[in-house]
């Protein structure tokens, strides 16, 4: 069959489906020419070398953190993305048809969006029902009149399309609000030039950057008329969002700054970026939320993605959004039958590529045809609302749905379109190391050049996750592909222009949002409580292994107050502690065997304190600056993440696999804290995260102090929780290197409070502390004194005030050391309030906004 | 025959506010049945930015900023209004045009019903469920007048419904205002505006105050007028033709219309969204007042 090439064994599973277009084998089994091209490539590297590097795809994905979050699961925060290691290809001569189409469908959608908040002359003129329009929500009567300056209100367009069974390209949707995934096709690219790059030679493969290079140019141009060098931001609705990584991914390649809605503000009809150091102007904004959210104030009022006054900012031609709200009315299935008429009435010719054929039910004609060919025809609203998927499949319905559906459409026919189901084409995928035909559809992305538009010349390919399933989305699985735009004959094509492999951290511009700011600050705190937590709880499980051995009194009152040190410090309550009211609870019992608590407290993760529970903690806070780590922090994050994930299998018995995970979890850690420490620059980032570091640092040795060392035991006891506090903070060494003496209260106080030289110490957290907080910028004006530095002037003067001697003595009935306990709890206050201090000056964006409750009629007297 | 309308709105803040955001629509606007002499908005503390502009409905709106930190703010408008006459062959009593007519009329596209057609759609404020499409049917018998058809809808929910103000909020669903037969005006309109949508007709809500008349030799009191909603029904030949369910009557003299949309949402008096963490308290007085 197939005759060109040495036909491989990898191709031997490669089954066409005859009744469907194949993009890989034309009609007569050959395969077609540039395929033809790909596999001369692809061959020469066999088999086993393609599988090899088919991991290592899966491998460098993973590292570079590239995901897609799924909504609705709150557990798996981050799904791994996948690609295909055979791409999508397209023909030269094939593409330059469909680029012009795609150009001229922009364009035509273009002048449709602002007829639509313009004149209206469409529905005026009877070429556009006003209930097509008028009845789809994302009509946004609010902004009727905003317009961008220039050709273009509609900068950004992106379009799916897929083969028809008899080989024609379709459009199948447009995508015109805020369009995904051009961010994903770039890292597809990267990953596949890293690790394919052999390929790519002998090959005319073109290239990505021209996109990406009129897009920048594009948004300058757009800001050139507010500002000289404009700040552009990218408007993200956060970590949670399923495309959050390419927002991120974008920022940082772009340079743009990311920011949530709450790290803007308007204000005198500008808006204005909050940052560390005072207010930005922001001058251009890419939307990545939805219309609606945009602007609580008169859009969706409860919306806290937005920001409030938007709206106003954008009639006023203060601000330029790309693409303006608005722009989701033209995501609109009832649109496709009346663009050829469109088309027809701007430009006076036919569309250059066909639209999947659609009947609006608005009309009696249409109506009727949908309603007695339900069953052939997929059924669709003209908006997609919240539920994301409303493609219904007329022919997989029951009698009973199929006339529920007809009563609704009868109903309500101008919310309905009935549109032709059309077979996808089957394109070669890599599946277990096998060749097979799987079904696909592809996304390219046109930004407005000013004049016309460019589209990227490539894109991004999804393919079904089974041979012959017709629904292909990234939120129900099934994989990526790179798109290749590609010539038969051979010659070269470079990877891609090297500035475009690079992550440019030059997002920050030395800016930080300071929603930015308060997220590197916990994950500061989050990896010191991690740390902590982890090498306290290895010191514990130690001691306790050893004391299994040896079974005296000291060393059972020994295990018994780490214990209950262990509950105070992770703030497990009741724990291995009594209750306070001397009430009946099972901390004996849970003395006498404490590995099921250990445990729970150690891998519980809806147990608030847990080790896990951190652990979950840590790596959110992490996810949501994740343009701040290096490649190879992220190698390290990933590996945590792997071992964590698989933990609650190992869980049976042993200690020795317990303490194994923590190993392995305090070496990535502390792997973690090196590598930011050689990576990030000595910016305000970098004064966050290390600030969190410290006031974690201070409030968590505080505690342990108070755990271990206030009570007095025996003289021997004493001294092993004195060796376990070391321990767990690792200066038992340094103990020993400078005092050459066993252990005694007053020199492990001078060690760990007072020692300015010891990297662990209370005084030495709070010098760093003090020095980071003086190189923040000043936020207050002319105000000199800042309440924080207050309260650290406190805090000296509390350390100042006493020493070690001081601190060890006992009270009358010599069962505590009073003065280190009262010592130590007014040091956590002044700590806590260090930190809320902080927090009140610098994280602005805490103060939310928040909807006025208007008049009410219901609230007054009837008429009368 | 003039009117002036003062109408007052306090917001009292627990915790003092840096940044508002408002939008104020409250200036009556002139139509074939009034013309508004002037309106003037009073705003306190000065607002730092303050723009007037028309919405998608030429409802007169606007909006402002405070950005300085205030503990209190007040939005005073007082406006004068002289109350038209519509001459007699507009009056829509005389209007035979039946409501099945009106609904293959503004099935088709003319240029003049294209701003008419777009009150026909549900909005998710005038929902119709089952239960309202039938209380609707009863008013609209075969071949009769629109007129006829949509007095009768207003007397009924007049006569059926119970106005008991506290038991809906702007929230509340419109099935529910249905089933326990209560609420306010707004509710009223909304429940009537609903009806006539789906028997496929054009309404639409209108916001406005209707002047209280004491009983004889009793002085008025200041601040006893009310905010007040009813709606309005296109007729052919007629035009917009207003009818008030919660006082059962065709609006002449008493009421004055500040602007009208699609429903509440549309023509909210003040909207507003404030950077704070406190309470706020709320205080409302409309005191209107025939000059001549």
């Amino acid at each position: 069959m197939i005759s060109n090439i040495r036909s491989g064994s990898i191709l031997q599973h490669y089954l066409s489906n005859q009744y469907s277009y194949d993009e890989m084998l034309g009609k007569d089994g050959n395969l077609r020419p540039h395929w033809e091209a790909f596999f001369n490539s692809f061959n020469q590297l066999g088999d086993g070398e393609i599988g090899s590097r088919n991991t290592e795809i899966s491998r460098l994905l993973k590292e570079n953190g590239v995901t897609y979050n799924i909504y609705g699961d709150s557990r798996v925060l981050n799904r791994d993305w996948n690609v295909d290691a055979i791409p999508f290809l397209i023909s030269k001569e094939e593409w330059e048809k469909a680029e012009a189409a795609l150009k001229q469908r922009a364009e035509l959608l273009n002048l449709l969006l602002q007829d639509i908040y313009g004149e209206q002359k469409l529905i005026k003129n009877g070429i556009v029902p006003l209930e097509l329009i008028y009845n789809h929500a994302g009509f946004l009567r609010q902004c009727a009149g905003i317009k961008l300056p220039g050709k273009h209100s509609l900068v950004l367009y992106s379009a799916d399309m897929a083969r028809s069974p008899d080989g024609k390209l379709w459009i199948i949707s447009d995508r015109t609000q805020a369009p995904s995934g051009s961010g994903y096709a770039l890292e597809n690219r990267t990953v596949m030039t890293r690790v394919l790059p052999e390929l790519f030679s002998g090959l005319k493969v073109r290239h990505l950057s021209p996109y990406f290079d009129t897009l920048n140019n594009s948004l300058n141009e757009l800001g050139a008329r507010h500002h000289q060098n404009p700040r552009i931001v990218i408007l993200t609705p956060g970590p949670g969002n399923e495309t959050y990584f390419e927002h991120s991914y974008l920022s940082s390649h772009l340079g743009y700054t990311l920011v949530q809605g709450n790290d803007l503000m308007v204000k005198h009809n500008f808006v204005w970026l909050k940052t560390l150091g005072g207010l930005e102007k922001v001058d251009v904004i890419i939307r990545r939320i939805d219309d609606i959210y945009c602007d609580p104030l008169e859009l969706k009022a409860d919306s806290q993605l937005g920001v409030a006054g938007l709206l106003q900012v954008i009639r006023s031609g203060n601000v330029s959004i790309a693409n303006p709200p608005g722009s989701s009315i033209l995501e609109n299935p009832g649109l496709m039958p009346f663009l050829q008429h469109i088309s027809k009435h701007f430009f006076g010719t036919d569309l250059l590529m066909p639209t999947i054929a659609s009947w609006w039910c608005g009309q009696p004609k249409e109506l009727k045809y949908v309603l007695n060919n339900i069953q052939s025809l997929v059924i669709k609203k003209i908006f997609r609302g919240t539920s994301r998927s409303t493609s219904i499949d007329g022919g997989s319905l029951s009698a009973n749905q199929l006339n529920e559906l007809k009563l609704q459409i009868s109903k309500y026919p101008f919310m309905y379109v009935g549109q032709e189901k059309i077979g996808l084409s089957s394109t070669p995928s890599l599946v277990d190391g096998k060749i097979e035909p799987r079904k696909t559809i592809f996304r390219s992305f046109l930004v407005s050049n000013g004049d016309s538009y460019t589209a990227m010349a490539g894109g991004l390919s999804r393919t079904s996750s089974d041979a012959l399933n017709f629904i292909v989305s990234n939120q129900s699985g099934g994989h990526s592909k790179d798109t290749w735009i590609i010539s038969p004959e051979p010659g070269n094509s470079s990877a891609i222009p090297k500035k475009y492999q690079e992550r440019i951290h030059a997002a920050s511009n030395g800016i930080l949002p300071s929603n930015t700011a308060e997220n590197l600050f916990w994950v500061g705190r989050y990896t010191e409580r991690l740390l902590g937590n982890a090498r306290f709880h290895r010191t514990v499980i130690q001691s306790i292994t050893q004391g299994n051995r040896l079974m005296t009194d000291n060393d059972i009152k020994t295990e018994q107050n780490l214990l209950k040190a262990l509950t105070h410090y992770t703030f497990t309550y009741p724990g291995f502690v009594e209750d306070e009211e001397g009430e009946e609870n099972d901390n004996e019992e849970k003395l006498k065997n404490p590995w099921p608590e250990l445990r729970d407290i150690l891998f519980n993760e809806e147990r608030a304190g847990s080790l896990k529970y951190d652990f979950l903690l840590f790596i959110k806070a992490v996810h949501a600056v994740r343009d701040h780590w290096s490649i190879d922090t992220w190698r390290v994050l990933r590996g945590m993440e792997e071992a964590w994930s698989s933990v609650k299998d190992i869980l049976k018995p042993g200690h020795l696999k317990m303490q194994h995970v923590l190993d392995s979890l305090i070496t990535s850690v502390v792997a973690f804290i090196g590598l930011n420490r050689e990576s990030i620059s000595r910016e305000q980032g970098w004064l966050m995260l290390d600030m969190g570091r410290k006031i974690e640092q201070c409030l968590l040795l505080s505690s342990m102090l108070r755990a271990t060392l206030v009570n007095k035991y025996d003289d021997e006891v004493d001294y092993n929780l004195q060796e376990a506090l070391l321990i767990s903070n690792e200066c038992l060494v340094n103990f020993r290197y400078k005092y050459r003496s066993l252990l005694q209260l007053p020199l492990v106080l001078e060690l760990m409070i007072f020692d300015p030289n010891n990297p662990r110490s209370l005084v030495y957290q709070l010098d760093r502390l003090k020095k980071n907080l003086g190189n923040l910028p000043k936020v207050m004006g002319d105000q000199t004194i800042l309440p924080h530095d207050i309260l650290i002037a406190e805090a000296y003067s509390l350390l100042k005030h006493t020493d070690k001697e001081k601190l060890s003595l006992l009270d009358k009935e010599a069962a505590q050391h009073i003065k280190l306990d009262d010592f130590l709890s007014k040091m956590y206050e002044l700590l806590s309030g260090i930190q809320s201090a902080i927090s009140k000056t610098y994280f602005i964006h805490a103060q939310s906004q928040k909807q006025l409750f208007s008049t009410s009629q219901s609230d007054e007297d009837p008429a009368e | 025959m003039y009117h002036r309308v003062i109408h007052i709105t306090d917001y009292i803040y627990e915790v003092p506010v840096s940044l508002c955001h408002n939008i104020v629509r409250l200036i009556p606007r002139s139509t074939n049945k009034q013309f508004c002499k002037k309106s003037v908005v009073s705003i306190n503390p000065e607002p730092d930015v303050l723009l007037e502009y028309e919405d998608f409905y030429g409802n007169r709106l606007v909006y402002f900023t405070i950005e300085k930190e205030h503990k209190k703010l007040s939005v005073r408008v007082t406006s004068e209004i002289e109350k038209l006459s519509p001459s007699n062959e507009q009056l829509p009593q005389n209007n035979r045009i039946t409501w099945e007519e009106v609904c293959r009329l503004t099935s088709t596209i003319t240029p003049e019903l294209t701003e008419v057609k777009q009150f026909i759609a549900a909005t998710p404020m005038t929902m119709a469920d089952e239960a309202i499409v039938a209380y609707a049917i009863t008013s609209f018998t075969p071949g009769r007048s629109l007129f006829e058809a949509s007095k009768n809808l207003m007397q009924r929910i007049f006569a059926d419904f119970k106005f008991q103000s506290g038991f809906t909020t702007i929230s509340t669903p419109l099935s529910l205002v249905m089933k326990e037969r209560k609420g306010v005006c707004q509710d009223f309109a909304h429940l009537a505006i609903a009806c006539l949508r789906s028997m496929g007709l054009p309404a639409r809500y209108m916001s406005g105050y209707i002047e209280t008349i004491p009983p004889p030799g009793v002085e008025k009191l200041v601040g006893v007028d009310a905010s007040h909603a009813w709606f309005a029904v296109y007729i052919p030949g007629a035009g917009w033709v207003d009818f008030d369910p919660t006082n059962n009557l065709l609006p002449s003299d008493q009421h004055i219309t500040i602007g009208w949309g699609r429903d509440y949402a549309d023509i909210t008096p003040l909207r507003g969204v404030i950077m704070s963490s406190g309470r706020h308290e709320l205080k409302v007085s409309v005191d209107v007042r025939r000059l001549s």
